[in-house]
């Protein structure tokens, strides 16, 4: 069985969402605490939650990317071990350098939570569950910073927005991964779309990149 | 604005015979400290001095009831060995001085009363009042509370499920920003806020002390607001983050059973949380105050009145100390013995090794004088003169216009910028009729919605306090959610002037007699008075907040028309325009409200949900059957062919209000099981259409009225986007 940990910073607000969607799909899931130097024995992926990590302060993502935690994640990453970025973990893993770019203030200059259509660009990364390219995935955005920018051709797009950018990233793109593709990144929330009582089950596709 | 003329006592809001009877009650003059905490603790805000003997009107009791009104919040057993946690509270006047951070505090603090209940915080809702959106003021102080209320609510990562907003000129320099928060907790550890045990240890933790909201509740909270510019320093500030690790923090001490007594610091700061500790616990509390972490050089009654926010006060035994210290430090939380627990009656607090505060704690917490209101009753209501408002010569046009004004349209403008899913418990979102949230662990979700009727209060106020409890039980109903619970936040204007008493007791004896119908109590609740300026005063404004039970969150029901051909009915009968927002003033005689009908046509909807009878159920509000109906077609991109029955005028029987009025849908093979469960209720069952097609088809005796779908979502999306461009 796969043991994914999820990372939890001061400010972390969606670790137990994102443990409950990695335990729906049969992995394990523990606590990587901010101040450790290791990751749990045992960890063969690593999820970054979303939220508001060391408060935000100085810049979305700035703090926690130099945290103790991260540097056994840097080398996990750069073992071939998977890792998966969601929105404040995005931000972390582009601060951190893991991830090409950066994410800028939204064009609409407000918070945004609206469910999207993301569309798959890639499909040779383990991160759409074989969807093929084209494919549509339903999943909810929620973030005040998230617009990617950067050189897309440094990274492998993975999702883009679906029918419209609202948020205004470079190449409406919603999700990226490095080159390899064990790294990925993405601003919206996978981990609140893996349960039909809450509207959609296409997160799933997003999450199982974590599993063996 | 002080003068050294004006003597202390009233420039700290006390009034004369207040100031001589501390003397006597306390043997001998207070010192400064004292005459400050008094001054605070007597304040309406804290004592509910003018509102106390009316609110013993609420039902409060119930066996599903684990805290009644009293402490920080009110709990509900919902089952599975899960208790549910809720409480609504205004911060109108920071508000109205700072929109940002007045609206982002009072989420902040909503949110410390539930997890000082040891609960986890799992939704938060908003009911707000502003001015007319054509005063640039009124513009300004929405978006900038919108913006707060997103500011903190997403950053702790509670969702912001639902609420209501209303504009009118009447809140033009006194908004309303009423905050409800909601969470979750094991049923057999509810915490409280008593202290016990001499000897126990006082624990202050979170953030440092410093000069913000000195004299939030008594010179902003308790007083009418004029154009003072120096009431701003007495606007808090808020810091998320530190909520955020407060929770966590609060959260796992709780789980570990650490704490004898926990409390938060609200209004009146420490003064108030150590004075109710004590007074609740019946017990002493000795504070050294050079022991207070603090931002700034503080005075001793500054740092007893200040009001910094995201601090928590618990009582520890001995032996726990270190525990609790050190997960604080976990969570990178200043946390500090400032006291102990002692044998007695009495809150002594030292500065410096002198005593500067020694008195019976029930003096505080208990002992403010409580005043009648003058019972001055208002003019019975008018009915509206019907014949000198001119009939639309568009009628489909009126109902484009309606469905794109700002209390009526989309209020996705508001709920897109807050994050309404964080927790991935949200089951029905924003924009329906309640909002549903999964009880984590357990099959069953709460339903929750927030409601008043305020015209209808101002007019005729015992009628509209039935019809802002029965409005928000309908809301809650219409997701299939049976009511079991209410808080209330009752924002009025200053009850020693006019009617405004009379009013207040009058909506009270409403509130009441619905609520009691409903078996519904009353669990937790807040007053806020002095709502007017010298132009205005607000519409009386007694806010609901209903929480609904579902046994199974997957049996939710939407307002979306789901399939064509599915058979439209409308349970319930009535509406008029008066007070409507067709009307746009506060202007007639609301309909009667007819409780027992009412409740029967509430039951019915339930019950047919639990029945798996209901595709969509909406419930009949602000706009009328028009509104309801053009909301069910724009949410489900269907519309419908409907006949109504006529013999009143046809922009009455389109947009009236009132009546108790539900708009549902089922399949055609389930109408003769619906209409059973219909048989012997006194309540209207009316076939009145089927769902298919673009377009919402009406006709009314010789008129047909037609709005495509299209059209309709259009003016309702437009509306708040327009209003604010």
């Amino acid at each position: 069985m796969t043991t994914v940990a999820v990372v939890r910073f001061p400010g972390s607000l969606d670790h137990d969402s994102a443990a409950r969607a990695v335990e729906g799909l049969g992995a394990t899931a523990v606590e990587a605490w901010h101040a450790d130097d290791a990751l749990p024995a045992g960890t063969d992926a690593v999820l970054i939650p979303g939220g508001f990590s060391y408060g935000d302060h100085l810049r979305c993502g700035a703090i926690a990317s130099r945290s103790h935690i991260m540097g056994a994640i840097a080398r996990h990453a750069a073992e071939g071990g998977r890792v998966l970025g969601i929105c404040n973990g995005f931000q972390v893993l582009c601060e951190a350098g893991l991830l090409p770019g950066a994410l800028r203030r939204n064009a609409t200059l407000s918070f945004v939570c609206r469910q999207m259509n993301l569309e798959v660009a890639d499909a040779g990364t383990p991160w759409t569950g074989g969807r093929p390219e084209g494919a549509l995935l339903s999943v909810p955005v929620k973030n005040n910073e998230g617009a990617w920018y950067g050189d897309p051709a440094t990274a492998r797009p993975v999702l883009r927005y679906a029918g419209g950018n609202p948020l205004g990233s470079v190449e409406a793109i919603a999700g990226i991964a490095n080159t390899e593709g064990n790294v990925m990144g993405l601003m919206p929330h996978p981990e609140e779309a893996c349960d039909p009582l809450l509207g959609s089950t296409d997160g799933e596709a997003i999450i199982g990149g974590l599993l063996r | 604005m002080s003068s050294e003329a004006v003597p202390l006592h009233r420039r700290l809001g006390l009034t004369d015979d207040e100031a001589a009877l501390i003397p006597e009650l306390l043997g001998r003059e207070p010192t400064d400290p004292e005459l400050v905490m008094f001054s605070l603790m007597w304040s309406e805000h804290c004592s509910y001095k003018h509102s106390k003997p009316l609110l013993r009107g609420f039902p409060t009791t119930g066996p599903r009831v684990l805290q009644g009104p009293g402490e920080n919040a009110g709990v509900i057993d919902v089952g599975d060995g899960l208790a549910v946690a809720l409480k609504i509270e205004s911060h109108n006047h920071p508000s109205a001085v700072e929109p940002f951070e007045g609206a982002a505090t009072g989420v902040g603090g909503i949110v410390r009363d539930i997890m000082a209940m040891g609960a986890r915080p799992i939704a938060l809702l908003d009911s707000l009042r502003f001015g007319s959106l054509e005063s640039a003021r009124s513009r300004h102080l929405f978006t900038r509370a919108v913006a707060g209320i997103g500011h903190y609510g997403n950053c702790i990562g509670v969702p912001t499920v639902g609420g209501e907003v209303a504009f009118d000129d009447r809140y033009e320099e006194s908004c309303l920003v009423n905050a409800m928060c909601v969470g979750v907790l094991p049923a057999g550890r509810v915490l409280r806020a008593a202290a016990s045990g001499p000897g126990n240890a006082l624990v202050l933790y979170g953030n440092r002390t410093g000069r913000d909201g000195i004299g939030g509740a008594s010179v902003l909270a308790s007083a009418e607001l004029d154009d003072d510019e120096d009431k701003r320093p007495s606007v808090q500030v808020g810091d998320p983050f530190t909520e955020r690790k407060l929770m966590d923090c609060s959260l796992e001490l709780a789980d570990a059973g650490a704490f004898v007594a926990l409390q938060d610091l609200g209004a009146a700061g420490l003064t108030s949380s150590a004075s109710e500790m004590a007074s609740k616990g019946g017990v002493g509390l000795e504070i050294d105050l050079d022991l207070v972490p603090l931002r700034e050089s503080l005075t001793p009654a500054e740092i007893l009145v200040s009001e910094s926010q995201e601090r928590m006060l618990c009582v520890v035994e001995p032996g726990r100390v270190d525990e609790v210290i050190a997960t604080c430090r976990k969570w990178d939380l200043d946390a500090t013995v400032i006291g102990r627990v002692t044998e007695g009656d009495r809150l002594v607090a030292r500065f410096g090794g002198e005593v500067v505060v020694d008195l019976p704690a029930r003096l505080l917490a208990d002992d403010a004088p409580v005043y009648g209101v003058p019972q001055d009753p208002a003019p019975a209501p008018v009915p509206l003169a019907i014949d000198g408002i001119p009939q639309p010569a568009d009628l489909a046009g009126a109902w484009r216009d309606l469905l794109g004004h700002p209390n009526v349209g989309s209020r996705r403008w508001i709920y897109e910028r807050y994050d309404h899913l964080v927790g991935a418990n949200t089951v029905r979102r924003p924009g329906g009729d309640a909002a549903v949230v999964r009880l984590p662990g357990s099959a069953r979700a709460i339903a929750l919605a927030t409601d008043c009727a305020e015209r209808w209060c101002e007019l005729d106020p015992r009628n509209g306090g039935r019809a802002s409890v029965l409005e928000a039980a309908r809301n809650v109903a219409a997701v299939g959610a049976r009511p079991v619970a209410a808080t209330d936040c009752l924002n009025f204007p200053n009850p020693e002037k006019g009617s405004t008493g009379w009013r207040l007791a009058e909506a009270i004896a409403g509130m009441a007699e619905a609520l009691t119908a409903l078996e519904v109590p009353i669990v937790s609740g807040n007053v806020s008075l002095y709502n007017e300026s010298a132009q205005r005063a607000i519409l009386p404004t007694p806010v609901v907040g209903m929480m609904g039970l579902l046994e199974r969150a997957d049996r939710s029901v939407g307002q979306a028309f789901v399939a064509d051909d599915d058979v439209v009915i409308l349970i319930g009968e009535g509406g008029r325009l008066d007070a409507s927002e067709y009307l746009g003033r506060t202007e007639g005689a609301p309909e009667p409200v007819d409780v027992r009908r009412e409740v029967a046509a509430i039951d019915l909807v339930i019950r047919a949900a639990e029945a798996g009878l209901l595709r969509s159920a909406h419930d009949v509000a602000g706009g009328g059957l028009g509104v309801a109906l053009a909301e069910s077609a724009i949410a489900g991109g269907r519309g419908a062919r409907l006949t109504l029955a006529s013999g009143r005028r046809d922009d009455e029987v389109l947009f009236g209000e009132g009546g108790g009025r539900f708009v549902i849908t089922v399949r055609p093979d389930d109408i003769e099981v619906l209409m059973a469960l219909t048989a012997d209720l006194p309540v209207a069952v009316t076939r009145i259409g089927v769902v298919g097609g673009d377009a919402l088809t009406v006709t009314i005796g010789d008129t047909r009225v037609s709005l495509t779908v299209a059209e309709a979502r259009d003016a309702h999306e437009r509306a708040l986007p327009e209003a604010l461009a």
